[in-house]
Order: structure tokens, then C-alpha cells, then sequence
């Protein structure tokens, strides 16, 4: 009998194919928020050691943070971390084994996706109207 | 590890199209082809059915194609009434048994693929068997130390209902190939299948070897992998929440360390 034929297997489709689920893209942008948080935090970091350094140093955070490539920066910041806030209250109920029903899952995930944005404007409009101006 | 794209060898290409001639009401079935026999990538072949001659479920049309158009379409089916758990595929996007999915719930054409992120024996046919260890090394049977009783080990019915939503499960590995945290780290990560059935015997009032099982799944790969990503408990053809049991198990953990 001839030796059997050593055969390289193929992996079939996965991500390339499967129908996206609001809790899938959720749990994905929570991991890529919680990311991009670090980048935020290092933001925050440098905007305190420019208030200890001095004016000048201040001034430059200032007028980088100002740009409007800054404020873009700064408002998706502000998005991941309430999306990212918002997201992971969900983790709390799931682990009390709560809102595990396939609705009640589907419910809190949307909540968590939809008022991450408004939630997002709303503390910039506030922002804005506070200051008078972006 | 998280890999976004196939392996080269695994990258489908378009394949053959086989007509239905004289057909009036024409579905597609988009059908994942790979042999071992010669040295290709996968394909897609396009089939055209008559809906007017072929059963409403997929697994229906996976038959007629194979019995009317090519032989060589290789699938595993058995029961086709969903109990037990053989044509377990990719349909429509989704983990689901052929034989219960009505060719009507597909929108447009029908696109079948094996069970994701699997080796492929052949067309619609996933290798299971690292999946079938996983499941054997949470070893899935009663375990008791008290002394075995005269007649059977007796469970009171409110015990009995504890194992409701478990005990259904048919082990087709739909879940456990629906979950992105098992395609990225199944050689370590149980998957939801295993642990809806270790949660099956930890759930068990007869079981007497909970803190063995749990000491088993202590790690961070084995059960804490699992993120709640809920696509298991959505694919489940059988309605069953795997995710819901993890969670169960992961409660029961920080319960035994109070």
C-alpha cells in the first residue's frame, strides 16, 4: 500500500466571511479603544508636565492642542473613553450573569455603541457653549 | 495569535459554474471546494438550483447538487433534522446545520463555507478532531467518591432542571468555530462547546469532583479567554447559550475563593 499522501490542509474562512454581530464589532471596539486610551493618557500626561514646566512649555502643548488636527485628537479621545466606559458596564451585568439573553445582549451593546457618540457631542457641545467658543 | 488573513494556500479563488437548464425559479449556491488530490487553492463554485425541484432546507439542495450535478461534493450529514449535529457549516454568514436552514431565510445567493477557522479534509468538512480533545479533557462523565448506590445515583427534579439548556447540546461545533477568541487562540482556549459541557457536569448535583474540574479550568487560556463576544450563543442551532455557562464558570470561580 502506498504511504498516504502528505497533504497540507487549508483553514477555511473566517473573519474574511462571518456576518458581523453588534456585540462582535462592540468587543473589537472596545479592544481598539481601550488602545487607543493609552495614547489618550500619554496626551494627558504631557498636558500636566507642561502645566509644571512653565508658560512657554504650556503655550506649546496649547497651540498643538489647539490645532485643529489636536482638537480631532482630542475629541477622539473623548469618544473612546466614553465608548469605552459605556462598553464596559456591560461587562459588569455579564459578570453577574445578567442581560445574557441573545435580545438583552444585543440591547445593552447598542445602548453602549449609540450612547457612546451622543454622549461624545454632548460633552463637547457643553464644552463648547461653556467656553463660547470650539 | 490574531491573523486578520488566510495563509496563501488558503486564499479561495473563483471556480466552476454548473447551469440549471430550463430552471424558472433559480437560487445560487456559492459552495467552498478544496481537495487534497491535487495541489490547488480552495474555490468557489457557483451551482444553480431549481427551487421548483429541490426541499426547502439547504442541506436539500447540498443533496440534490451532489446526486444530480457533482459526486464529488464531500459534506457530512446524517439525521437532517438537527439532532445530530453532522452538517454542522457556514451559511449565509453564520454557523448553522444545513438540515434546519430553510433555503428561504438566505437572502440572494446562498454562500457556504466549512465551520471558520478549521483545517479542511475536504469541501465542507472541518477537521474536528482537536476539537474533540478539547472536549474529552474535560472529561464529560459523572464523577462521585461516595460509595456507588445499590440502584441509580438519584437527583431530586428541581436538581434535574439545573441541567436544562445544557444537556442539548448536540456537539456540532458550530459555537466553538463562531468564536473570534477560539480562532485566534484554539490551541489553548477550550471554546464555548467544551465549557457549556464542563459547566454540564460542574451544574450536576450527582457530581462529586467540582473542585477537580474547576482546579482543571483554572488558567488563562482555558477559560478565561472567552470575552463575551456572544456570537456562540447567537449560531447556536440548538438555542443554547454558551456564553451564559462560561459566565457561570467564571462566577463559581470567584465563589470558591470567598
Amino acid at each position: 500500500m502506498a504511504a498516504p499522501r502528505q497533504v497540507e490542509r487549508p483553514l477555511s474562512p473566517h473573519l474574511q466571511i462571518y456576518r458581523f454581530t453588534i456585540t462582535m464589532a462592540m468587543s473589537i471596539i472596545h479592544r481598539i479603544t481601550g488602545v487607543g486610551l493609552y495614547g489618550g493618557t500619554a496626551l494627558l500626561a504631557w498636558w500636566l508636565i507642561a502645566l509644571a514646566t512653565g508658560p512657554d512649555a504650556y503655550a506649546m502643548f496649547m497651540s498643538v492642542a489647539g490645532s485643529w488636527i489636536g482638537k480631532l485628537v482630542l475629541f477622539g479621545f473623548t469618544w473612546a473613553l466614553v465608548n469605552h466606559l459605556l462598553s464596559g458596564l456591560r461587562y459588569f451585568w455579564w459578570d453577574a450573569v445578567l442581560a445574557f439573553e441573545k435580545k438583552t445582549a444585543d440591547l445593552i451593546s447598542w445602548s453602549a455603541a449609540i450612547g457612546g457618540v451622543l454622549l461624545t457631542v454632548a460633552i463637547w457641545a457643553a464644552a463648547i457653549c461653556l467656553r463660547g467658543a470650539l | 495569535m490574531v491573523q486578520f488573513t488566510l495563509p496563501k494556500n488558503s486564499k479561495p479563488t473563483e471556480g466552476r459554474t454548473f447551469k440549471a437548464e430550463g430552471a424558472k425559479r433559480v437560487k445560487n449556491f456559492r459552495v467552498y471546494r478544496w481537495s487534497p488530490d491535487d495541489d490547488k487553492n480552495p474555490s468557489i463554485d457557483t451551482f444553480e438550483v431549481d427551487l421548483d425541484k429541490c426541499g426547502p432546507m439547504v442541506l436539500d439542495a447540498l443533496i440534490k447538487i451532489k446526486n444530480e450535478v457533482d459526486q464529488t461534493l464531500t459534506f457530512r450529514r446524517s439525521c437532517r433534522e438537527g439532532i445530530c449535529g453532522s452538517c454542522a457549516m457556514n451559511i449565509d454568514g453564520q454557523n448553522t446545520l444545513a438540515c434546519t436552514k430553510g433555503i428561504d431565510e438566505c437572502k440572494g445567493d446562498v454562500k457556504i463555507y466549512p465551520l471558520p477557522s478549521m483545517g479542511v479534509i475536504k469541501d465542507l468538512v472541518p477537521d474536528l478532531t482537536g476539537f474533540y480533545a478539547q472536549h474529552a479533557s474535560i472529561e464529560p462523565w459523572l464523577q462521585t467518591k461516595s460509595p456507588t448506590p445499590e440502584k441509580e445515583w438519584k437527583q431530586s427534579h428541581d436538581d434535574r432542571e439545573k441541567l436544562d439548556g445544557l444537556y442539548e447540546c448536540i456537539l456540532c461545533a458550530c459555537c466553538t468555530t463562531s468564536c473570534p477568541s477560539y480562532w485566534w487562540n484554539g490551541d489553548r482556549y477550550l471554546g464555548p462547546a467544551t465549557l457549556l459541557q464542563a459547566y454540564r457536569w460542574l451544574a450536576d448535583s450527582r457530581d462529586e469532583a467540582k473542585g477537580e474540574r474547576l482546579d482543571n479550568l483554572e488558567d488563562p487560556f482555558r477559560l478565561y479567554r472567552c470575552h463575551t463576544i456572544m456570537n456562540c450563543a447567537k449560531t447556536c442551532p440548538k438555542g443554547l447559550n454558551p456564553a451564559k455557562a462560561i459566565a457561570e464558570i467564571k462566577k463559581m470561580m470567584v465563589e470558591r475563593q470567598a
